[in-house]
């Protein structure tokens, strides 16, 4: 086994371990905090692909600023124990059935693909900085400056709505 | 054994630089509690420690001590696992982001292995952006802290703190982009070597003059981001008893303080790095005699501290500091008189990033000394209102400049 493969199954498990105690941990800050574990370990496997730049911006924006915004929100509200509604009860059993379903298509899928999993190796300049700007600022920047145009639009939707009514 | 030794030789070289780095931190995390306590009184016209060995050299051993050997309570009601995760997490993180500091040019050869000063690569592709990626986890240890706790002027602390952390982490990150721009990498050690690109011009070559814009937001920006004076509102003492770690006793609270002095090191690092040439001599290349400039320093430092150790109080003052003075001067008259150029050579680097690392900490102790803490309104205005828009006209100036004319 060699040590990029030990890594990755080490990452794998963090991922998955944090993806699943997200769900049955009880407090929200637990559940926030399984989350950021999974952001990590992805950011560890980006690594591990040779994606060093999307692997430091996963954690910077993931893990830094949208899950620290996650837990400012939920210390400011001083969130409880999470509640039970009558609906999220009758949730349980349709949800278990789609985990099995989507697990059994997962395997399904992979048990049919030919040949072993090729390691991702260096995905090089694809993934270099260089690569990823030009591509953003060339190839697609239609739908690049539409999307900031996008966040801009719901950017000035927050402050709208954030506003105190004038009197 | 020897054929274990040559194959794990990488990883053997990595770990005993992570045990020597990690040692090298904390002792200069403890002497510069000492040297801020120092100077603050100095400042204020007080005499600071001076009771534990000369010149209370050794109060950081004691305080060290001290904190060992406290109770350690664990207050009722507290998020048992988020209460004891918190102040590892804020440990490791701000001693992880310090491994990515390179600390010199030139390898060591050792055992037939190239050894560099620092423990990242020196062709670490993605440098400064894994030190923001630490340093914007860095957060979580100060927020956890003040929610885990289960008090209501930790939770506060802790709330200030997150608000803080992401609004000065925007200005922080575009003020370096005006410095990534001239250097065309994320790598530290290019962006040294872009500022050394015209060696004659020494000090003028430095990031500093182009991008004074940007390393005013940066600098400021950091100590928001180390929570210091006068942005420390997650731990005002007179509002909010110690913020964040009133709830933290013995070790877990020394874990916080190493922590934040930790910060303060890296920080200063960055900012010898990116803006002050790194390990680039002041003085143009052509200067050779200015080689000889740390070598000279040790003589009179020597000899200052054998005349000021003669006339010290205690017996062992008077023993300590004029032998520790001896030490420096020989070492010094030897490092001129011997033909060793290469170990001459070689401090060069070291010697000029850690002075610079020690002048900015400097100012961060002087800032404690001399600046009153912010508003809380104030320090939100200042960061959105003057830093942010600051750091963003500076990026678009330094593209422009670059744009019409090239870099440099």
């Amino acid at each position: 086994m060699t040590p990029q493969l030990l890594i990755f199954f080490v990452l794998a498990a963090l991922a998955v371990l944090g993806a699943v105690s997200l769900i049955l941990q009880k407090h929200p800050i637990h559940s926030a905090l399984s989350l950021i574990v999974v952001m990590v370990a992805l950011a560890g496997l980006y690594l591990l692909m040779g994606a060093e730049f999307v692997a430091a911006v996963q954690i910077i924006v993931y893990g830094g600023a949208i899950m620290v915004l996650f837990v400012f929100v939920i210390m400011l509200l001083n969130a409880g124990i999470e509640e039970h509604t009558s609906l999220s009860k009758f949730a349980g059993p349709p949800g278990l059935l789609l985990v099995v379903a989507l697990a059994g298509f997962l395997a399904a899928t992979i048990a049919r693909s030919t040949g072993t999993v090729q390691a991702a190796g260096q995905t090089g300049a694809m993934a270099s900085t260089k690569g990823i700007s030009s591509m953003l600022f060339r190839d697609f920047v239609y739908p690049f400056e539409l999307t900031s145009f996008l966040i801009l639009v719901a950017i000035m939707g927050a402050v709208v709505l954030a506003q105190r009514e004038k009197s | 054994m020897s054929a274990f030794l040559a194959s794990n030789a990488e990883l053997i070289i990595t770990i005993v630089k992570i045990a020597l780095l990690l040692f090298i931190v904390l002792t200069v995390n403890a002497y510069l509690t000492w040297f801020e306590r120092k100077v603050v009184a100095h400042m204020q016209s007080r005499w600071g420690p001076h009771r534990v060995g000369p010149h209370g050299l050794l109060q950081p051993l004691a305080d060290g001590v001290k904190f060992l050997f406290k109770e350690d309570p664990t207050p009722a009601g507290v998020d048992k696992f988020v209460y004891y995760l918190a102040p590892l997490l804020a440990l490791a993180l701000a001693l992880t982001s310090i491994s990515i500091i390179p600390f010199g040019p030139n390898p060591i050869r050792l055992f037939g292995h190239d050894v560099y000063l620092g423990i990242a690569p020196p062709d670490l592709n993605i440098g400064i952006l894994a030190l923001f990626a630490i340093t914007a986890l860095g957060v979580y240890g100060v927020a956890l802290a003040g929610w885990s706790s289960n008090s209501k002027y930790p939770l506060l602390g802790g709330l200030r703190s997150s608000a803080q952390m992401i609004s000065y982490e925007l200005a922080l990150t575009m003020s370096v982009v005006g410095v990534l721009l001239i250097a065309g990498s994320f790598n530290l050690t290019d962006i040294i070597n872009v500022q050394a690109k015209h060696p004659e011009r020494g000090i003028l070559g430095w990031n500093i003059f182009p991008q004074i814009l940007g390393f005013i937001c940066f600098f400021i920006a950091a100590v928001a981001e180390t929570n210091r004076v006068p942005f420390d509102l997650p731990e005002a003492e007179s509002e909010l008893v110690a913020g964040f770690h009133t709830e933290y006793a013995s070790f877990k609270f020394a874990m916080f303080f190493i922590a934040e002095y930790t910060s303060m090191i890296t920080v200063s690092s960055l900012c010898a790095i990116m803006f002050f040439g790194g390990w680039l001599s002041p003085f143009p290349a052509s200067w050779t005699f200015t080689h000889y400039l740390p070598s000279v320093i040790l003589i009179p430092a020597g000899l200052w501290l054998i005349w000021d150790g003669i006339r010290y109080e205690t017996i062992f003052g008077k023993i300590i500091l004029p032998g520790v003075g001896t030490v420096l001067t020989v070492a010094g008259i030897a490092l001129l008189l011997s033909n060793l150029q290469f170990v001459n050579e070689f401090i060069q680097a070291p010697f000029w990033l850690l002075s610079k690392i020690l002048v900015f900490l400097f100012v961060y102790v002087w800032m404690r000394g001399t600046l009153p803490r912010f508003r809380y309104d104030q320090l939100m205005a200042f960061g959105w209102k003057l830093l942010l828009p600051l750091s963003i006209a500076n990026v678009i100036l330094t593209s422009f400049v670059i744009l019409k004319w090239g870099a440099q």
